[in-house]
């Protein structure tokens, strides 16, 4: 009987003949396919055939062109020195243009024509990465569900990166590549527009993400739960009794009165998921376009409690007409 | 296999623990915490007994140096070329070369640091630059209690035994990239200043030295055309992790972080280091820059600017310099307020 407990798959499904194909485009798939060990203790042991295709290849030569203009500018930022550029690596950056060149798409090289440039290839790339989805899921006849999500999350990719800046007319709005400079940009993002935390969809996206990951582990500890009782063949459970998927629904309606069915705890997770990023992009595209500043927005509409104050009352020296 | 992959996992866990055991920058307990704004806000200063230890033993004070009386000859008529302490007794005035010598000149040198064999010459970089900065002292001392109060500088505030002050600034150096690689605008290299940050490692020429405006939030809820950019944003972001450093307290020590641009619920302490930040880019302008001439290079940036003047160089961790005893007070000399 398998038992699935840990992170490690302890058992390795290995048909005689490899998985190749349920009938379609089977001429398009590179890499006659193997198996590996090391791959099956962590999911299926299975390593290709690859279907790579035209948008495939279209999105691995732009992502290439993005990831090479943005690792060969943090290389020139530390004078090509191979040492100082893993030591600096996370916090080595690639701005946007300056403020200066608003919405031009010819800056100087130096000054943000190589983002300019690296945004558009990888905007192409994850595009083109999307039409793959989409195109391989309707090839297995499938649900475009992974398409639509992967989706979502572009657009606030797009919101930060091409959306937003298009409507605040400066290419300088948008996010910074690099590990570290991408947090400090958000974090500045939020001060400079007076706290996002005040920005109900900013919110919403909060509550969507943690949620996500609530019932993601929910989920995860269910079905490894009734993993004893076959509860990881989900769906084929569903019209019997007491097999894995009755007792985990009878779990979750004694502990909490209710309980998602095999198919809804899905629908759930993916809307959480799908909500996250659709919220935080209008978030983000409301920010600076619509409110400047989200505390004062907050206080306008009665969401920022008033705290008593500990200290005589504090007044901007600039405004009290200090002198110097 | 399935053992291999076991004690490989455990290695891996093994290794990533003692990684975070012995990388990351812990701090022992205790944790002392001080409240500084309404319960609930989350506006604490935080600190170990082991930093008050350090922040004690870096602030240690000088010897005492008697004090001279006002009365009796005029160091005017007794010594030539005297310039600025012109209004001091003879005792006085040689008192302030006896702090000059024990604060500031190197232990080995003394008074051969700013003087030659004659001791009115001004041949010596030394004692222009010491000449000027008793002047800045003077000028503290008198028109800066906003933010040094009665309390007041000596040459120790900075000094502290030093010639040159231990915190100094210069002009960031041009980038590194060439041709038409990305300059980046001085961003992405974790330095002190930054807070091992990405955000500007120079946040001090546009603000301390230049008079960019520091505020960026927008004071209405809505709109009015393109505001403060968010590089500008950046560039205050770091200046204010320097003043943080620089002062050994927490943002919240001045801002209630939910609003960092409200007055109103800030702390008052926010309004002294509002006027700390107008009186070093007043003195960056009037006394340091000015004497990039009289410097050799040595003391000079990587860009041959003179050596600037920022938080740190007077409060070196401390959120009051010297935590807060006065030494001006004994030192009517450089103008201190004396006690009362």
């Amino acid at each position: 009987m398998p038992v699935f407990e840990n992170i490690f798959t302890q058992v390795q499904v290995r048909p005689v003949a490899l998985e190749l194909s349920v009938g379609h485009d089977d001429g398009e798939r590179v890499n006659v396919g193997a198996f590996s060990q090391w791959l099956g203790y962590l999911g299926n042991a299975q390593l290709g055939p690859i279907y790579l295709g035209y948008y495939g290849v279209i999105s691995c030569i732009t992502g290439f062109f993005a990831i090479e203009i943005i690792g060969l500018n943090m290389a020139a930022s530390v004078h090509w020195s191979p040492i100082q550029f893993v030591r600096q690596l996370p916090w080595l950056a690639l701005e946007p243009p300056k403020p200066e060149y608003g919405l031009s798409i010819m800056p100087p090289l130096a000054e943000g024509g190589w983002w300019l440039m690296a945004g558009f290839f990888l905007t192409t790339s994850i595009i083109m990465w999307w039409f793959r989805i989409y195109t391989r899921s309707r090839a297995l006849g499938l649900g475009t569900h992974t398409a639509w999500a992967f989706a979502s999350a572009i657009w606030l990719y797009l919101v930060l990166g091409f959306i937003r800046p298009i409507l605040m007319g400066h290419w300088s709005e948008a996010v910074p590549f690099g590990i570290f400079p991408h947090l400090d940009w958000t974090a500045a993002f939020s001060i400079r527009y007076g706290n996002l935390f005040y920005n109900p969809f900013h919110m919403l996206s909060i509550a969507f993400l943690y949620g996500s990951a609530l019932l993601f582990a929910m989920h995860g500890a269910t079905i490894l739960a009734v993993g004893r009782y076959g509860g990881e063949r989900e769906v084929e459970q569903i019209l019997y009794r007491g097999t894995a998927a009755e007792r985990a629904a009878l779990f979750w309606r004694w502990t909490m009165g209710f309980n998602a069915t095999m198919e809804s705890v899905h629908r759930w997770a993916w809307w959480f998921a799908v909500l996250t990023t659709l919220t935080g992009g209008i978030g983000i595209l409301l920010t600076g376009t619509v409110v400047d500043n989200w505390y004062l927005w907050g206080v306008k509409h009665h969401i920022a409690a008033a705290y008593p104050h500990m200290y005589p009352p504090v007044v901007d020296p600039a405004a009290a007409g200090a002198v110097k | 296999m399935k053992t291999i992959v076991v004690v490989f996992g455990a290695a891996v866990a093994a290794l990533l623990t003692l990684a975070m055991l012995f990388t990351a920058g812990w701090v022992a307990p205790p944790i002392l915490s001080t409240q500084m704004g309404f319960r609930g806000v989350a506006m604490h200063e935080l600190t170990t007994p082991a930093e008050k230890r350090l922040i004690a033993a870096a602030n240690a004070l000088p010897d005492a140096i008697d004090k001279a009386s006002p009365e009796g000859d005029r160091a005017t008529s007794v010594y030539q070329n005297v310039k600025v302490l012109n209004d001091l007794s003879v005792e006085q005035f040689n008192r302030v070369m006896l702090g000059l010598a024990a604060w500031v000149a190197p232990a080995d040198q003394s008074c051969n640091y700013c003087h030659g064999e004659n001791m009115a010459s001004d041949d010596l970089y030394t004692k222009r630059v010491a000449r000027r900065m008793l002047q800045m002292t003077r000028d503290i001392n008198k028109n800066w209690q906003a933010h040094v109060g009665a309390t007041g500088v000596t040459c120790y505030t900075c000094h502290r035994g030093m010639p040159a002050p231990k915190f100094v600034w210069f002009k960031g150096a041009p980038p590194k990239s060439g041709g038409f690689a990305a300059t980046n605008d001085g961003m992405g290299h974790p330095t002190k200043v930054n807070a091992y940050s990405g955000l500007p490692a120079d946040p001090f020429t546009d603000t301390i030295l230049g008079s960019k405006p520091i505020r960026g939030q927008a004071t209405q809820a809505l709109p009015v055309g393109f505001g403060t950019p968010i590089q500008d944003t950046e560039r205050t972001y770091s200046l204010m992790m320097t003043l943080s450093t620089s002062l050994g307290v927490n943002c919240t020590y001045c801002h209630n972080s939910r609003d960092f641009g409200n007055w109103a619920d800030s702390t008052p302490q926010r309004v002294t280091a509002w006027h700390g930040l107008q009186m070093v880019r007043n003195l960056n302008n009037t006394y340091l820059q000015p004497l990039t001439g009289e410097f050799p290079a040595n003391r000079l940036g990587p860009l041959g600017d003179a050596p600037k003047i920022y938080c740190a160089t007077c409060h070196q961790g401390a959120n009051k310099p010297l935590l807060g005893v006065s030494l001006a007070k004994d030192w009517p000399e450089l103008g201190g307020v004396a006690s009362p």
